[in-house]
Order: C-alpha cells, then sequence, then structure tokens
C-alpha cells in the first residue's frame, strides 16, 4: 500500500513537471527542433537580454506587479483588521462577499472591469482610457481578496488580549496596531503580497481586457506569440520566470513553517504547564 | 488603610440584553488587596475589565481618585493589568516586554534600563533579559507578565486569574510572591479568581461574587467564620447547611434540638439556614453525643479523613484527624461557637447537603473552576 502511494506521489510529480522541465531542456537546447537535444547552450539566454522589447514588457509586469501588490497589501490588510472587528453575523457575510470575486471567473471579471473603465471613461470624456492606470486598478481589485484571505486567519489565531495589553500600557489604538498586531499577523501580510504579486505577475485574462495598446505586459504580449513560431529566447525567459517564482513559493512555505513552529512551541509549553 | 481610591457606583453592565453585573457597588482603598472571587461567569472578571477600561459600563459609575472615568480610555488610566495568559508580546524579548510600556511613555533610555533591571531583580528574572517570551516556562512568563505591568508604577495593578495555568506548587510560590511585592510596592491590588484558598491566603478584602451581584464583602475571617448565605458558606471552604428556627437570641433549634449559639438580632421563630464548618465539628462516643449518627464513608485526604455521617437521613460532612471505620455509630458535640446563622436567601436549600458527596467531588469542582469565564 505504502509503496503503491509512493509510486502515485511519484507519477503526480512527473506529470506537474515535466512541462517545466521540457520548457527547461528546450531553453538550453543548440538546435530549434524541440525533439532533439543538440548540445548545451546559453546562446538563448543571451539573446533574451539583448531583446529590448522583452526586457520592457517584462519590466512592465514586474512594475504592475510590484505596485499593485504594495497598494492591495495595505488596502487589504486594513480592510481584513476591520472585518475582524465586526460581529459574528456580520463579519461571515462580509467575508463572503469578498471571497466571490476570486471564484468569479477571469474573463467575467475582465470584460466587466473593461466595461466599467468604458463607461467611466466616457462619464470623465477621456478618449483612450484603457492603459497602465485601469490595469493597475484591475490588478489591485484582483488581488485584494487574496490578502484579506492571507491576513483573517492570522488576526483570528491572535491572542486578542495583546491588543488589551498593549492599549493597558499606554498605546493608542493605532501604536498598538503597528507596535504588537502588525507584528503578529506579519507571516499572513508577507504570505499575501506574494499571492497578490504572483497573480498580478501571470494574469493574462483580465489585463487582456483592461489594457489598450499603450502599456502591455509580458502575458498578453506573449499570447499573441503562440499564433507565430515561438522563438526560443521566449523559453528562457519563461524558465526564469518558473525559477523566480518558484523561488518565491520557498520562501513563502519557509516562512509559514516557521511561523508554524513557533505556535507549537507556545502550545506545546501551555500543555506542559 | 488609608484612603478610598476606586469606587464604583450602581454598576450594571449588559451584553445583548443579558445582565452580567447588577447593580456593583463597591469601593477600593488604596494599597490595599482586594480579592474578586466567585464560580465562572459571577461577573468576577467583567467587573475588572470595566475597571481596566475594556468594557464600558451599560450604567452606574467609576470613580478613581473622585473623578469619573467611565469614559477615560484603557490607555490613559493609571491602572495596569496582568492578563490571564499574561499576553506577553511574542516579538519581542523579555526585557522589550518589560520596557515596552516606558518605551510608549517616552522616557530615556537610561531611566527605563534602571527600571527594568530593578523590576527584573524584584521579579527574580536577572539574567534573562535577551530571553524569548516563547521560550520561557509558565511561571517564568507570569512573572514578565507582573513586570510588564509594575515597571509603569501604576496605582492600581489588576489580575486576572493569574496563577491559574501554573501547577499547585508554582502556585503557592506565586501566591507568597505576589503579596510580598504588593507590600513592598505600595499598590493596590485588585485579584480575581475562582480559588477560595487562594483569596484567603492573599487578600485584606475579599468580594464574593455569583450571577452578577455582590453576595458579601469583607476580610477573609469574616468571609470564612461569618458568612452571609448560603452560596458563601459553600463556596468558601465546606460548609454543613441545615434548616433551622431562631427561637431567640443565642437559641437554635434544629434536628428537633435546641442548640446554645452565638448570633443575635433575628426574629422571634425566625427561619434560618445554620451553618457548620465540617472541622469545627468534635467526634464523640454515641452516648456523650449532642447527635448520633452512622459513619457511611471515610476519605484519607492526608492532613484529615473527610468522614461522612448519616443524621437521620441528612448527611453531614466531618474532617477530623480520628479515624472513625464505615458502619461504626458515633456521637458528635457542638459548641455554641460552632454554629453560625445565616438569614434565609435565594440560595437556601441548594448546597451544603452532602448526600451525593463523592471523592471525586473536589476534582469536579476543580474541572468545573477552571473553565474559561465568558
Amino acid at each position: 500500500m505504502r509503496r503503491t502511494n509512493r509510486i502515485f506521489t511519484i507519477l503526480v510529480f512527473i506529470f506537474l513537471y515535466i512541462p517545466m522541465i521540457v520548457l527547461a531542456v528546450a531553453s538550453f537546447n543548440k538546435g530549434k527542433d524541440i525533439a532533439v537535444f543538440q548540445g548545451f547552450t546559453l546562446n538563448q539566454y543571451k539573446e533574451l537580454f539583448r531583446d529590448d522589447n522583452l526586457l520592457r514588457l517584462l519590466g512592465n509586469s514586474v512594475i504592475i506587479a510590484v505596485l499593485s501588490m504594495t497598494i492591495a497589501t495595505v488596502l487589504g490588510t486594513v480592510a481584513a483588521v476591520g472585518i475582524h472587528s465586526m460581529r459574528g453575523k456580520l463579519r461571515s457575510a462580509v467575508m463572503g462577499l469578498t471571497n466571490i470575486p476570486m471564484t468569479n471567473p477571469d474573463i467575467v471579471t475582465g470584460v466587466s472591469l473593461a466595461l466599467l473603465f468604458a463607461f467611466v471613461g466616457v462619464l470623465l470624456r477621456i478618449n483612450a482610457v484603457l492603459g497602465f492606470w485601469t490595469l493597475l486598478i484591475a490588478h489591485i481589485t484582483f488581488s485584494l481578496p487574496y490578502v484579506i484571505l492571507n491576513v483573517m486567519p492570522k488576526l483570528a489565531q491572535m491572542d486578542p488580549n495583546l491588543t488589551e495589553a498593549a492599549l493597558d500600557l499606554g498605546c493608542t489604538p493605532v501604536q498598538a496596531f503597528f507596535k504588537v498586531v502588525l507584528h503578529e499577523i506579519m507571516p499572513g501580510i508577507v504570505s499575501g503580497a506574494l499571492m497578490a504579486f504572483t497573480m498580478s505577475l501571470d494574469d493574462f485574462v483580465i489585463s487582456y481586457f483592461v489594457t489598450g495598446s499603450g502599456f502591455v505586459t509580458l502575458p498578453v504580449e506573449i499570447y499573441s506569440y503562440t499564433k507565430k513560431p515561438i522563438q526560443p529566447k521566449v523559453y528562457a525567459m519563461f524558465t526564469l520566470m518558473f525559477v523566480a517564482i518558484l523561488l518565491l513559493m520557498v520562501t513563502m512555505n519557509l516562512l509559514q513553517a516557521r511561523d508554524n513552529s513557533r505556535r507549537k512551541k507556545l502550545r506545546k509549553r501551555e500543555a506542559y504547564r | 488603610m488609608s484612603q478610598e481610591l476606586i469606587r464604583l457606583t450602581n454598576l450594571v453592565m449588559e451584553f445583548d440584553g443579558e445582565r452580567v453585573l447588577d447593580s456593583i457597588n463597591l469601593y477600593i482603598n488604596d494599597k490595599e488587596f482586594l480579592t474578586l472571587l466567585g464560580p465562572s461567569g459571577c461577573g468576577k472578571t467583567t467587573t475588572l475589565r470595566v475597571i481596566g477600561g475594556f468594557l464600558t459600563p451599560t450604567s452606574g459609575d467609576v470613580l478613581f481618585d473622585g473623578k469619573r472615568i467611565n469614559d477615560v480610555p484603557a490607555y490613559k488610566r493609571k491602572i495596569n493589568t496582568v492578563f490571564q495568559r499574561y499576553a506577553l508580546f511574542p516579538h519581542l524579548d523579555v526585557y522589550d516586554n518589560i520596557a515596552f510600556g516606558l518605551r510608549i511613555a517616552k522616557l530615556d533610555e537610561k531611566e527605563i534600563d534602571e527600571r527594568v533591571t530593578e523590576m527584573l531583580e524584584i521579579v527574580s528574572l536577572k539574567g534573562f533579559e535577551n530571553r524569548k517570551v516563547t521560550s520561557l516556562s509558565g511561571g517564568q512568563q507570569q512573572r514578565v507578565a507582573i513586570a510588564r505591568a509594575l515597571v509603569n508604577r501604576p496605582k492600581v495593578l489588576l489580575l486576572d486569574e493569574p496563577l491559574g495555568a501554573l501547577d499547585l506548587r508554582l502556585r503557592k510560590d506565586m501566591q507568597n510572591e505576589l503579596k510580598r511585592i504588593q507590600q513592598a510596592m505600595g499598590i493596590t491590588f485588585i485579584y480575581v479568581t475562582h480559588d477560595q484558598e487562594e483569596a484567603l491566603t492573599m487578600s485584606d478584602t475579599i468580594v464574593v461574587m455569583d450571577k452578577g451581584k455582590i453576595q458579601q464583602i469583607g476580610k477573609p475571617e469574616d468571609i470564612y467564620n461569618e458568612p452571609k448565605n448560603a452560596f458563601v458558606a459553600d463556596f468558601i471552604g465546606e460548609s454543613n447547611i441545615l434548616d433551622g428556627v431562631m427561637l431567640e437570641d443565642c437559641k437554635v433549634r434544629f434536628f428537633g434540638r435546641t442548640f446554645a449559639c452565638v448570633d443575635k438580632g433575628f426574629e422571634k421563630n425566625e427561619p434560618v439556614d445554620v451553618v457548620i464548618r465540617p472541622e469545627d465539628i468534635d467526634i464523640v462516643e454515641a452516648d456523650a453525643g449532642h447527635l448520633c449518627g452512622t459513619v457511611t464513608s471515610v476519605t484519607f485526604k492526608g492532613v484529615h479523613y473527610d468522614t461522612i455521617v448519616d443524621f437521620k437521613g441528612f448527611k453531614w460532612l466531618i474532617q477530623t484527624t480520628d479515624y472513625c471505620p464505615e458502619g461504626s455509630y458515633i456521637g458528635i458535640r457542638l459548641n455554641p461557637e460552632d454554629i453560625h446563622i445565616m438569614r434565609k436567601s435565594e440560595y437556601s436549600g441548594m448546597f451544603g447537603d452532602y448526600s451525593s458527596y463523592s471523592a471525586e467531588y473536589d476534582e469536579i469542582a476543580d474541572a468545573e473552576g477552571s473553565e474559561d469565564e465568558a
């Protein structure tokens, strides 16, 4: 039984990771043919870094990801604190409302945001409303629930007496938040931020609808490539992106593991006494 | 005792229409060690939280030094709290936890250092400055919490069941320690506990509470020796509580016999509750006793035996060092000062009968008592 389990797990991993491995191998391949490995080369990486257009697009994606992550994290944390302070029924109702956009199909979100922006554009008499700002607003909108979802459990796990202890020792409510609560919920904020970042970086569907020709992100541009034969330097870029996201995810998991073990230690102490 | 520091007048607290505190009237003197004692849900923690500023009373006033402080937020009160589960800041080490309040008050680091060091000495935690609070034992965390509160030199320290999570030995040590600190620093302590022994050991004044009302206020000796009603008599120590009739001053009739007692001031033939403490009862030969009965169970408790004796169907608890085997027929004698008379109250008939007594009695009571309060 145990052996079959193990084999099954390995199969799942192969299934999940083989596309990435193929891509990585292809990015180091000398030949043009994907099917035959003709020798190791870094040429495609060199070419990638010589391609200003691709780098500019990557830059656009990173700018949007960083900005939307930052704003969504601040807004989401504040929102989570607000929701947490609500009473039972109202709280679960509001949580439900914030969760719905996550399950909403991207294409619906994308089209409805595009419509909203067009409407606002007409109202404000702006001609080409779609562009950097609409893209940023859209990315903030869809990453917000992920931040809230990551911060809420940390607030719930926190000993409510901690805030009171801070007030008791002379903190104003705002000081209490920055000096105590923020430290306690930091792991949730960090994982929420990382999630917002990756969601933004790889979003295609929503971005496709809400951006104009003036400001294009990498995924939107690459989508148009798939209609033409793909240049091998794109493999190199994808491999780099995969590695970057992988590193982010590993960091996130390590942070979570550290937080869990700290919590476990505390619990053990409590049980011991 | 010196002058009055805190006064609660007609304090009422309601949560969602449910009355948790019902007209609490209480004054607390400067430098007093006052204990709020009662079972889970009696309102003792709520009272403490009102004084600390974490709850605003539905009606009634909280006065501090003669000034009304109902609307003064917690961070502006000269009161500090030791929380039930300590609520130490996990991201700070021992030193920074204790220094927290002083840094908020923006004292200069030199003075902070002096005061923190002094506090560490008082709670015997020297050398622990840079330890993480999560690496400390329960007793040590407890002392950090006390130091963190006391370092601000509050006029009043509120303690919410601070020893509840500690084991028995440590709890005894900490009881003495707290009393010592309170006397050394001359600070008013308001202490919440459900542990009657703890309350008797440490307090200058005990306030017994139940169902959101104060049942009795008094010195530990008075509370124990002269409980006001059946609830207090039962909650503080063990008690045999019987129905009786006060014939006249110093004469009470129960179990078909008239006994001399020392209580006065009742109506003629007023029905009363009679309290007899289990340790006050003298066991004698059957023919020399005021009352005679059969021993139905004996439990060894270390210092004494818990002996249950059946007197005409009513079971008494007697604590004695004399071993009387189960089934033996014995007599008891009651001296006038062993009998305490209480007026009838809503609690009459609810307590003081040991018919259902068993050896696990104490454990069950403890388990219930240690539950968290709402």
